[in-house]
């Protein structure tokens, strides 16, 4: 009856990532999804004033690095941290890379490009 | 000299793409995507509420249903300039909607199989195809399962001609990677 564990870890506190975003689930600024490229655009020091997972979020992008990262490292909802990235996009601190459209992905040349790195690395 | 990069200079940021590992519970997802994967699997969660809770609302909380499902993902770093992601999708129907924000902008999906199993795929490849999502079927080589041809599978999944089955061996990083190139190869031959 029940579901296998693998699916159903035990539940996480739910009230802190809410809190932390305001209980905004939905980014003010940008659109994000997990392969979103982030990258700091100035070195963690400087984040004087930001809120402990922000400043997190700008040590973890001094080099490029996707959403889901970002979430597992800060061991966070994806959705929370998407939140905070709208923030940060917002006061210019991160740029970002949209995430591509649907469909038509990827082009030919990106295509070849994977099966040609798969094949050499 | 300030060391703030200003939005006009030349960033030039890394184009991600994704390939979803797909299939039931205990075929080997996390087991393929650590086998290709440069860095440890890891894990990101994504918290689940009913629909149209006020979030504000923090009265009820105790009684909603909340409940995490999560994703093992891996990366392999193509260049300096691509990058490819690897999800291991959460295996249960309720979770579809949750398939869709991952499927959205996938390149394809692998599905893996166990001939003990094959039933078990069907609602994987059901939604591949619904979503028309290009993606190939990779059999898990278990020990102990008795050896399929490849095209007893496609036979017994009932799939169509055109879409690729393999063998495989979801442990080994060179098996694995040639699921991923078979699938690559797959979408390239697609119509656009």
């Amino acid at each position: 009856m029940q579901a296998p564990q693998e699916q159903w870890p035990d539940a996480v506190p739910v009230v802190r990532p809410y809190a932390m975003t305001s209980g905004r689930t939905t980014p003010a600024r940008g659109a994000f999804d997990l392969i979103s490229i982030v990258l700091a655009t100035r070195p963690p020091e400087r984040d004087d004033g930001l809120h402990p997972e922000s400043a997190q979020i700008i040590r973890h992008s001094q080099e490029p690095v996707s959403v889901a990262e970002l979430a597992a490292e800060l061991d966070l909802p994806a959705g929370t941290v998407m939140v905070l990235l709208g923030d940060l996009l917002a006061q210019r601190l991160i740029v970002t890379r949209s995430p591509t459209p649907a469909r038509g992905v990827a082009s030919r040349p990106v295509l070849e490009a994977v099966i040609h790195g798969l094949r050499t690395l | 000299m300030d060391s703030v990069r200003s939005d006009a200079a030349p960033v030039v940021l890394p184009t991600a793409v994704k390939i979803l590992i797909a299939g039931h519970f205990g075929v080997g997802k996390t087991t393929m995507v650590g086998a290709v994967s440069e860095i440890r699997p890891l894990r990101t969660e994504e918290m689940l509420t009913d629909a149209g809770i006020g979030v504000d609302d923090l009265s009820g909380v105790e009684a909603k249903t909340h409940t995490t499902v999560a994703m093992d993902f891996g990366r392999i770093t193509i260049s300096r300039d691509l990058v490819l992601y690897l999800f291991g999708t959460p295996g249960q129907d309720r979770f579809s909607f949750l398939w869709d924000e991952l499927a959205s902008g996938a390149i394809g999906a692998v599905v893996l199989a166990d001939t003990r199993r094959l039933k078990e795929s069907f609602a994987c490849l059901d939604y591949f195809e619904e979503r028309e999502t290009p993606f190939v079927v990779a059999v898990n080589c278990f020990e102990g399962s008795d050896r399929f041809t490849t095209a007893d599978v496609q036979l017994a999944l009932n799939l169509d001609p055109g879409t690729p089955v393999l063998l495989c061996d979801a442990r080994d990083r060179t098996s694995s990677r040639a699921v991923l190139v078979a699938l690559l190869q797959h979408v390239l031959s697609l119509p656009v």
